[in-house]
């Protein structure tokens, strides 16, 4: 590479008006070592330039799958719905259940006393059949 | 999008936004995280990202725009970072000191340029974008990216050769 012609690059850099290319041979020249002594302090910036572009970011980054999240987490509750919904009607059956058994015991109670009342009442056809006898007496 | 499909397109430019953050925020960590930010951010707005034309001009932007914020809301107290791995180049080691020495004031002198300029200095010295893509991330007319970018390349010079003067005289 010519002196002039870097010169003439350098001046068009300045002004910010070189292409990528133009540039990049800029960046090839002060990276060599026979630089021109009046360019010399030119070359830490374009050291400066290339160091930089080494830097690389050395931590991985953790992606999480978010969106799997959610969908097991639909899946769970629709799983507790369930079992939710299934208990629910679980328990107003045997509820159900319970409430029967109760009545079949009050039922079975009032039938109990029932009979114990109703055999009071023989008694009762006991005095008809005497009062049956006096009048049968009576007519003949 | 399945997530390998995702690092594929995404990786190739990891480590621009790496640098830009970096030269945003100065420390090490806080551009690793910023990076990390943007491309969560990306991940889950991966389902739109194909509608995107260019997907690392979309981050680059995101990525300055998050430095930005973060240089704004804690102006003062971000760490500086002092960093001395530069390369070896076959040079004496009194030149290579030397060089080491003003290459390190370069990047003095980056740290006092404003952030618009520091982050055109970045995309077109060290990333070589070109124009157009420049101003798709800092969202202004090429004549203005220009203008810019003269400027900050001229102040460098101009502290440069002042510093060049200073050891001479």
């Amino acid at each position: 590479m010519e002196l002039i012609n870097i010169e003439e690059l350098l001046e068009k850099y300045f002004e910010a008006t070189t292409t990528v290319q133009e540039e990049q041979e800029l960046k090839m020249y002060f990276s060599q070592d026979n630089v021109a002594p009046h360019l010399q302090e030119y070359t830490p910036m374009f050291q400066y330039f290339t160091d930089l572009k080494a830097e690389k970011s050395t931590r991985n980054v953790p992606l999480q799958p978010r969106k799997n999240y959610l969908k097991w987490i639909s899946v769970a509750a629709v799983f507790v719905l369930t079992t939710g919904l299934f208990v629910n009607e679980w328990n107003k059956q045997r509820q159900v259940e319970e409430a029967f058994n109760d009545f079949k015991t009050a039922m079975s109670l009032v039938s109990e006393n029932f009979n114990t009342g109703a055999s009071h009442i023989n008694y009762l056809s006991q005095f008809e059949e005497t009062t049956n006898k006096i009048f049968i007496t009576r007519n003949n | 999008m399945k997530q390998a499909d995702f690092l594929n397109t995404v990786l190739p430019f990891k480590d621009k936004l790496y640098r830009l953050a970096k030269r945003l925020l100065v420390s090490n960590e806080e551009a690793e995280d910023a990076t990390q930010e943007v491309l969560m951010k990306l991940w889950s707005k991966k389902s739109k990202m194909e509608a995107f034309k260019n997907v690392e001009a979309f981050a680059m932007t995101m990525t300055k725009n998050y430095c930005l914020d973060k240089l704004k809301s804690k102006q003062a107290s971000n760490l500086k970072l002092v960093h001395s791995n530069y390369k070896d180049e076959n040079t004496s080691l009194q030149k290579e000191v030397e060089l080491r020495d003003s290459v390190s004031f370069v990047h003095q002198i980056m740290e006092q340029l404003p952030e618009q300029q520091k982050i055109i200095i970045q995309l077109r010295d060290v990333e070589q974008y070109d124009f157009e893509e420049i101003a798709k991330v800092v969202n202004m007319n090429p004549t203005a990216i220009r203008v810019a970018l003269s400027r900050a390349r001229k102040y460098i010079r101009q502290e440069l050769i002042k510093k060049h003067n200073y050891g001479v005289n």
